[in-house]
């Protein structure tokens, strides 16, 4: 908000007159550079083509870069689970897989947790414990990602495999679906211990985007429904979500969009394998991220590298599908807007 | 006045440094993480000793390949030789540097290092996931009387492309037909079973922390971290525990008069450890700087000359030393764009 107002007031000073000031009468000022405006407008509009054109470029040269895995597996590379370096045989299935696997279980847990902070700390939390909590969440969101990853690998590992995977094992054990999904080595690698650090990456970059639209929701709305006699979950519900409903999917969408391109910390405690074996969250796994990040060095020329480049395009197919559809989202929501509930 | 004997010492001063560039080439080489340390510490020494910065980046065997193909950088290093056709056809030549062993570690409780017994066909079962059990018959049979565990073989590979899945992934192509037809070698290939590590310190890491878990990673890494390595039978049928006169004994054992394409492992000798390789630099035939490449192999030949002692501290093995003068007969072919030889000397 601070950082919106003064950039408000200098456009405003720019359109209309010098505001009269409460000092000394002044001499009516001659505009000083008269092709300033033309310059500033020449400027910005050159740094958003510059970004368009650097998008095209980095398209371009991902899609030049493909092009011998393009010709050589087409579509059929988003289908194939096959990735062998020695055959040069070459499908993404796997890296797809754990990426969009990892990405959706770190949103289901971060979204509600990231939720549950923002409304305590906007509509709950006593006035002296929102400064050091709102900071504490903050200081997460600069710990490098490295830092999360030998964490996963050292700490949580273990304690996931221990207390996690094995009593579920046990008690899972012969139940058809289930019993798959957690089968697998004890070994707290796999998507599930890659989809937690993921979440406990973003939760603070969804909770603070969402702490901030929260607390931009005009008071008097609020009010209004208090004095209605509304309790807190029903202003939350009804009155500041709708409110904010923009900026929420716009927070979550950032921390699904990190989530995607993490790569660090994810090569720690995924496992790494390029196979896609079985179906379950304990298995050993491998994103389009943390396998580029493994095998772009010592790639040769030709349809390795050239695959690799594939996957770097599908994954920005990926990030680009999430925000056309949360785009949709918010036009759906838009329509119903007004709407008896 | 003072001005200008201001500006006089400056001028003194900067011809000072300027001559000190002048005289300290810098060179600069790029490849394989393996031998990075060892280039690094020669580096070091080779600088106190004459002045001349050798500056190595490690970013891998096969990125090193292609900066060295791109004329980026003045040598390229790289853990998987190239073959002498692929040579030929890009104008390079390559010579051994120095020599390093792959160890199969394994993580069992009650387990003592050189304990187990191991051979290559069935490192390659237990990596295809064919042997699942510690206490398979297959594993008990090499190891009568040793308390091997009813418990899940958890097998640990490497996730990054690298030379020392190289050399394990040929090894285990030499000794299984299964292997070969299935997976294959490479610095990257399609693993069957198991969760993979990042570098040598990634599979290191897992192998200490997994209980029943086996991996494979440098010499130096098996010695530094005191971890629990394997025995394995050499290809005369001997048991060997890997050592530096283990290693020695594997790359006596090639040929090198013809080629330097020579992949170690599972060579003949009754001493010899299977998993053992040297690792490359690469440079190219003719050269337009004959002034960088002069600088890069009187690097080496020092190094050749003085950096065994070192080598032996971070446990690489020096090359023997009739393959060292094998070398240096071989850098005359070395020559720049008017056909004189580049001198070591």
């Amino acid at each position: 908000m601070a950082a919106i107002l003064p950039a408000d007031d200098a456009g405003n000073v720019d359109r209309s007159e010098p505001q009269p000031q409460s000092m000394k009468p002044q001499p009516p000022r001659r505009r000083v550079a008269p092709w300033a405006d033309a310059v500033f407008a020449a400027l910005s509009q050159g740094a958003a083509w510059l970004t368009l054109a650097m998008m095209v470029g980095i398209i371009g040269s991902l899609i030049v870069g493909a092009a011998p895995a393009l010709k050589a597996f087409g579509l059929g590379f988003l289908t194939t689970a096959e990735w062998d370096p020695v055959q040069e045989k070459f499908g993404g299935l796997a890296m797809i897989y754990g990426t969009v696997a990892t990405s959706f279980i770190a949103l289901v847990i971060a979204v509600p947790v990231s939720f549950g902070i923002a409304v305590f700390l906007t509509e709950l939390s006593p006035g002296w414990l929102k400064r050091p909590l709102g900071i504490a969440i903050e200081l997460l969101a600069a710990v490098p990602s490295i830092v999360y990853g030998m964490w996963g690998l050292l700490v949580f590992g273990p304690i996931l495999a221990t207390f996690v995977q094995a009593p579920l094992q046990s008690l899972l054990s012969g139940v058809p679906v289930l019993g798959a999904l957690v089968s697998g080595p004890p070994v707290g690698i796999g998507i599930l211990s890659a989809g937690i650090i993921l979440a406990i990456m973003i939760i603070p970059f969804i909770a603070s985007v969402m702490r901030d639209v929260f607390e931009v929701t005009p008071p008097m709305l609020k009010e209004s429904a208090y004095g209605l006699g509304a309790t807190t979950w029903e202003v939350v519900s009804k009155v500041v979500l709708p409110y904010t409903k923009t900026g929420v999917v716009g927070g979550i969408m950032l921390g699904l969009g990190r989530a995607l391109g993490e790569t660090m910390a994810v090569t720690f405690v995924i496992g790494n394998m390029t196979q896609l074996r079985s179906l379950s969250v304990f298995e050993a796994a491998s994103s389009i991220t943390a396998t580029l990040a493994n095998e772009f060095a010592e790639a040769g020329e030709g349809l390795h590298q050239a695959s690799l480049m594939y996957l770097g395009l599908v994954l920005f197919l990926i990030t680009f599908v999430v925000l056309a559809i949360s785009k949709i989202l918010l036009l759906r929501l838009k329509r119903n807007e007004g709407a008896r509930s | 006045m003072n001005f200008v004997q201001v500006s006089k010492s400056i001028a003194i001063v900067a011809s000072l440094f300027g001559a000190q560039v002048a005289l300290a080439q810098d060179v600069t080489g790029a490849g394989a993480t393996f031998p990075a340390p060892i280039y690094a510490k020669w580096a070091d020494a080779y600088n106190k000793a004459t002045g001349v910065r050798i500056n190595y980046q490690s970013v891998g065997s096969g990125a090193g390949i292609k900066q060295i193909k791109a004329k980026t950088v003045d040598f390229g290093a790289s853990d998987m030789p190239l073959k002498d056709d692929e040579l030929a056809k890009d104008g390079l030549m390559q010579f051994p540097a120095v020599i390093g062993g792959v160890v199969p570690v394994v993580n069992i409780k009650g387990i003592a290092p050189g304990q187990i017994k191991l051979t290559g066909a069935v490192l390659a079962d237990i990596y295809m996931g064919k042997i699942t059990k510690w206490n398979d018959p297959a594993v008990t049979a090499l190891n009568p009387g040793v308390p091997l565990p009813d418990a899940v073989i958890a097998p640990i590979a490497r996730a990054d492309g690298s030379g020392t899945t190289f050399i394990f992934t040929n090894y285990l192509s030499k000794v299984s037909p299964e292997w070969k037809e299935k997976v294959g070698e490479g610095t990257t290939v399609k693993w069957m079973a198991g969760t993979a590590g990042k570098g040598n310190e990634g599979v290191a890491n897992f192998v200490q922390r997994l209980q029943n878990s086996i991996g494979y990673v440098e010499y130096a890494y098996v010695k530094q971290n005191k971890m629990t390595y394997v025995q394995l039978k050499n290809k005369d049928g001997q048991w060997v525990t890997p050592s530096d006169d283990a290693f020695k004994a594997a790359a006596a054992g090639a040929d090198w008069n013809k080629t330097f394409y020579q992949i170690t492992t599972e060579q003949p000798g009754k001493a010899s450890w299977p998993l053992t390789n040297p690792t490359y630099i690469l440079m190219f035939k003719s050269q337009d700087k004959a002034a960088q490449a002069s600088a890069v192999l009187k690097f080496f030949d020092w190094a050749y000359g003085n950096g065994d002692k070192l080598a032996d501290d971070l446990d690489y093995v020096p090359l023997p030393a009739a393959v060292k003068d094998l070398v240096r007969k071989q850098w005359g072919e070395i020559k720049d764009t008017s056909g004189k030889v580049v001198s070591y000397k």
